[in-house]
């Protein structure tokens, strides 16, 4: 099957509104979420969305603690 | 590109000062959402407690009041019968709700105030530096209880829903948890249906949130909503009490 990432949902994560709980990460079905390697001002590591076969499940938005996910198709 | 995941109005927004994984900003956010999707924004008062949220009328874009420590019910009766026509809810963690404030809870239940109640149940006081709640569970470490909650110490967990249940001025009391996606968007549904029964005159109604405090329990985010899964849920069963 051959994906079209273009026409996919995209989840931006807000990575200064990000404390780095880490709740996305485990809950993205997919796995789509990873820790980024750069830290933020608040000093941590924000999570960051890498570009896959996003379902639009929105459970990364739902779970979020502090809204810092926005989710565009 | 359209927008298909958006905050709702309702919320402010700015960065919290809760703690990484605190279940709080859940919930404000999902309240914001309900009020949003039922269009009481205009009408609504929230009461907002002592404890962690004590500044939740910083994140929320309606009216708001701040009570003294457990007295959020008695301040939101007051705020009701003067003003029938709004609609009133009170916001309130285990130690404002199920201990200094117990008396509080338990008259305006029985009085049947029509009213809608938001308990943030995180089994331990928050706010304070992580002492033990009424509803901390036995066994768990606290400031207070350092070698774990004992019940011939300290008494049982607190079930204070199960208690008010059998008040006949109580028209709705559910259970939910914050420990993943879909249990959010369960306690989403009964927050909606807590504000439906005030906005129908039903009477008191309550949804008790299992939420975590990774800060107090001494857990990372991601092993305080699995504690939640494994042994909290396991001392508060989940679902509608009345
Ligand atoms: C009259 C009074 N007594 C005690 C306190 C101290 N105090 C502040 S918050 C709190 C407990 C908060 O715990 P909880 O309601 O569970 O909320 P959380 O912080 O866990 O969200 C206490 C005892 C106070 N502010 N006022
Ligand atoms: S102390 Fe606990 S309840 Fe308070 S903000 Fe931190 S995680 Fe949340």
């Amino acid at each position: 099957m051959i994906y079209n990432f273009k026409t996919m949902p995209k989840v931006k994560i807000n990575r200064e509104r990000c404390k780095g709980c880490q709740l996305c990460l485990i809950y993205c079905p997919k796995g789509l979420i990873e820790k980024d390697k750069n830290l933020n001002k608040k000093g941590i590591q924000p999570l960051v969305f890498r570009n896959g076969e996003c379902n639009g499940c929105k459970f990364c938005a739902i779970i979020c603690p502090d809204g810092a996910v926005e989710i565009y198709k | 590109m359209e927008k298909i995941y958006n905050l709702p109005e309702s919320l402010i927004d700015v960065s919290t000062h809760y703690c990484p994984g605190c279940g709080h900003g859940i919930v404000h956010r999902i309240i914001c959402e309900v009020i949003d999707e039922l269009n009481i924004r205009q009408k609504i008062i929230g009461v907002a407690p002592i404890g962690c949220a004590v500044i939740a009328y910083k994140y929320w874009d309606f009216d708001c009041c701040e009570a003294a420590h457990g007295r959020a019910l008695a301040v939101a009766t007051g705020i009701k019968r003067v003003r029938p026509a709004n609609i009133v809810f009170t916001y309130q963690g285990d130690g404002d709700l199920a201990a200094i404030g117990c008396a509080e809870t338990i008259h305006a239940a029985n009085r049947g105030e029509n009213l809608t109640t938001i308990f943030i149940n995180n089994a331990i006081y928050g706010m304070t530096g992580g002492q033990m709640a009424p509803t901390t569970l036995l066994t768990q470490k606290t400031a207070t209880t350092p070698a774990g909650r004992d019940a011939k110490l300290e008494g049982y967990p607190l079930k204070i829903s199960e208690l008010l249940a059998q008040l006949e001025g109580v028209a709705y009391i559910e259970r939910t948890s914050t420990d993943s996606p879909k249990a959010v968007l369960i306690t989403k549904k009964a927050i909606k249906e807590a504000f439906q029964n005030q906005i129908d005159g039903k009477g008191f109604s309550m949804v008790e949130v299992l939420s975590p405090c990774p800060t107090y329990w001494g857990l990372k985010p991601v092993d305080a909503v699995k504690w939640m899964r494994e042994v909290m849920i396991k001392e508060f069963p989940l679902g509608r009490i009345k």
